[in-house]
């Protein structure tokens, strides 16, 4: 049975091909267009999974779309008659979208795909589950539980915005559902938009702000309690109200009513890209720690409900990876799996879970020894040698190849021990957010000017942001609080306590760029300000040769542990192809692209000239 | 047509028939500001919609 699931039209459009329940292929449609966050039908990553899996589209079984239309205009119209009439606007300027595109999906979904070749639309069924399903399903069906409590949170799927299941066998059970408006990742996401960050995009910029924020400060401590006092009532079952009078996001136009929080916080919204202030940090923290209560909440309630033994997570909220940090720690659940594409393209794959598993019945085989069925999320294009040296060839590139995976991951270990940081781009392309070593830049985790040098000439994006640490699954316990995996690097834990270097005296009085620069511990640029780290363990079932480069540095070093952030400058799609590498490697302060079995060094490369400015081909996130 | 079964088989299964009158009425101011030429492009900050 072929399944191919598809998530389009919001954000982060993807898709996902499954054969008789394991994953074959899946890509973000981003990757292949070039624009962050694509949202259109992912007419690309629908052909590449097809071509992946030898498959044609009338092969397939089922078309799975990860949510139900009918479903989120019942909620758009109840919620404009609600609000009736505010929202007039907002519901002049939505409808010619409904009416024109989404209340005709299916047409819009045969048309997109018959452009890839022409379907069988008898043979082949469309089918839409609902938003919360898939995230669930792409939570629990590759996990190695049998039984799994499942928490999903988002910003909105057709109503839920948050969901509590029960995952048994090849069975979901919703047990219990948060709806709209009232929504942890639309709090999330005002904050943030208060903060000047994108919403969507700038969640992952808040998070790694709130460390800078002053714990225990009265000025927290007093956001906290505005927070919860007017904008949003916490219940014990880990459902929340959110007070309306302070968002716009139900009818408007934006997130929330500016001049109301301005007043209620004390200082106006922050432009974007302009200066950070103590402020700022201190939100951030705020709404951070509101958030972890709330996921603690909604974790001791599945536990009630389910007494399962494990958890899986999925949804864009399960990507707040401090936040799931806090929950293991939290000891409710024995283990956490939490899905890499926890976002809407991961959407894609959890529709093809749920029409294999729970429409069409077919029995689910775990494998409790495996780490899971994602296989380690390298499920997007791989590229051989042959279409590097292409590459090489196209920009008379110099280049080197190596003879054996040896001797590669010896000189690169080689090179990162003396300071270098280099692109790697290796076999298949990660599925979801986060590089995870396939296309990633690597950097010595030791030198203390790494996070400058990688935020500044590398990423090119603001200088605060932290960098996470990517080390072998053996040694985690050697430089981290924790003591089990954490593959797609979704969770953040403490720095060992021996590694920590104890803040200089008054250090929580200092400017934000003076807390930058203070050395947290022995491996500097992944240690965040506040001794965490968004730890990614790597295992050499799946990724041998990453895990092999590791255990090479440590070696000549002693340390296993690298820098490891994707392979993109800021507000670009993570590279695909060795061309986006090349280009990538060329336009940045990078060292040496390693491609395969190929080595470029910077110094040997012809002068990069473009035509335009390449910076603005991308728009900030 | 498919569009019209498929709304009929959504007002069954959720039974909010009080919505009828009220899809039918938006549909057709929707349709209205289509005819006006508004543009089908999402004008939102978080795609809600």
């Amino acid at each position: 049975m072929i399944i191919l699931g598809i998530s389009a039209f919001y954000h982060d459009s993807a898709a996902a091909i499954i054969e008789n329940g394991e994953v074959i292929a899946a890509a973000q449609e981003e990757r292949f267009t070039r624009k962050k966050h694509d949202p259109d039908f992912p007419v690309n990553a629908a052909r590449f999974c097809l071509e992946y899996s030898g498959r044609s589209i009338n092969d397939v079984d089922a078309v799975v779309f990860y949510d139900k239309p009918l479903l989120k205009f019942e909620r758009l119209l109840e919620t404009y008659y609600a609000y009736a009439p505010k929202g007039l606007k907002s519901f002049m300027m939505s409808m010619p979208v409904w009416l024109k595109e989404k209340l005709f999906l299916k047409k819009l979904i045969w048309e997109a795909l018959d452009t890839i070749e022409k379907v069988d639309r008898k043979k082949v069924k469309l089918l839409f589950p609902e938003h919360h399903l898939s995230h669930a399903a792409s939570a629990f069906y590759p996990s190695s539980y049998e039984r799994a409590a499942i928490l999903t949170i988002d910003g909105v799927g057709e109503w839920a915005t948050a969901s509590i299941c029960l995952g048994e066998g090849n069975k979901i059970t919703i047990l219990k559902e948060l709806d709209f408006p009232h929504s942890l990742g639309l709090l999330y996401s005002a904050v943030t938009y208060f903060c000047g960050f994108k919403v969507n995009s700038g969640e992952y910029k808040l998070m790694g702000l709130a460390p800078y924020g002053n714990h225990n400060s009265e000025q927290v401590k007093h956001f906290v309690s505005v927070i919860k006092t007017n904008l949003v009532e916490l219940k014990e079952d880990g459902s929340i109200f959110l007070n309306q009078d302070y968002f716009n996001y139900a009818t408007g136009l934006r997130m929330v009513y500016d001049d109301k929080w301005k007043q209620l916080f004390g200082f106006p919204r922050r432009n974007s890209e302009s200066l950070i202030e103590q402020n700022h940090c201190d939100l951030a923290l705020a709404i951070q720690q509101v958030t972890e209560e709330v996921v603690l909440n909604l974790g001791k309630e599945a536990k009630k409900l389910t007494n399962a033994d494990y958890l899986c997570m999925a949804g864009g909220v399960a990507l707040n990876c401090v936040a799931n940090g806090k929950l293991d720690d939290a000891k409710i659940f024995k283990q956490i799996f939490i899905t890499p594409a926890a976002g809407d393209a991961g959407g894609a794959l959890g529709a093809a879970y749920a029409a294999h598993y729970i429409y069409y019945g077919n029995e689910r085989k775990v494998d409790p020894t495996r780490l899971d069925g994602l296989k380690g999320s390298y499920l997007g294009t791989e590229h051989s040698d042959m279409e590097i040296n292409t590459v090489a060839k196209k920009y008379r590139a110099p280049c080197k190849q190596f003879e054996t995976e040896d001797a590669l991951v010896e000189k690169a270990a080689a090179l990162i021990a003396e300071g270098n940081i280099i692109g790697w781009h290796q076999g298949r392309m990660e599925f979801g957010p986060r590089a995870l070593g396939a296309r990633s830049i690597i950097a010595d985790a030791r030198n203390p000017k790494m996070q400058k040098k990688l935020n500044l000439k590398i990423k090119y994006r603001e200088g605060f942001r932290p960098f996470a640490p990517v080390v072998p699954i053996e040694d985690v316990s050697e430089y981290f609080e924790h003591n089990d995996i954490s593959p797609y690097m979704l969770l953040v834990k403490p720095v060992k306590v021996n590694r920590r270097i104890p803040y200089p005296s008054n250090f929580s009085a200092k400017e934000l760029l003076d807390k930058l620069y203070f050395l947290r511990s022995d491996i500097p640029s992944i240690t965040h300000i506040d001794y965490s780290a968004r730890l990614q363990t790597v295992h050499k079932e799946t990724n041998l040769r990453f895990w092999k480069l590791l255990n090479a540095f440590k070696k000549i070093t002693g340390y296993s542990v690298m820098v490891n952030t994707s392979f993109n400058v800021r507000g670009e799609p993570i590279v695909n192809t060795p061309e986006d590498s090349y280009r990538c490697f060329m336009r940045t302060d990078m060292d040496y692209l390693i491609a395969g079995n190929f080595i470029f060094d910077k110094k040997d490369q012809p002068e990069w000239k473009e035509k335009d400015d390449w910076r603005k081909e991308f728009f900030l996130d | 047509m498919d569009f019209l079964k498929d709304l009929w088989g959504f007002m069954k299964a959720r039974k909010k028939w009080w919505l009828a009158p009220l899809i039918f009425v938006l549909l057709l101011i929707g349709i209205l500001i289509v005819l006006g030429g508004s543009s089908a492009i999402s004008p939102f900050i978080y795609t809600l919609f």
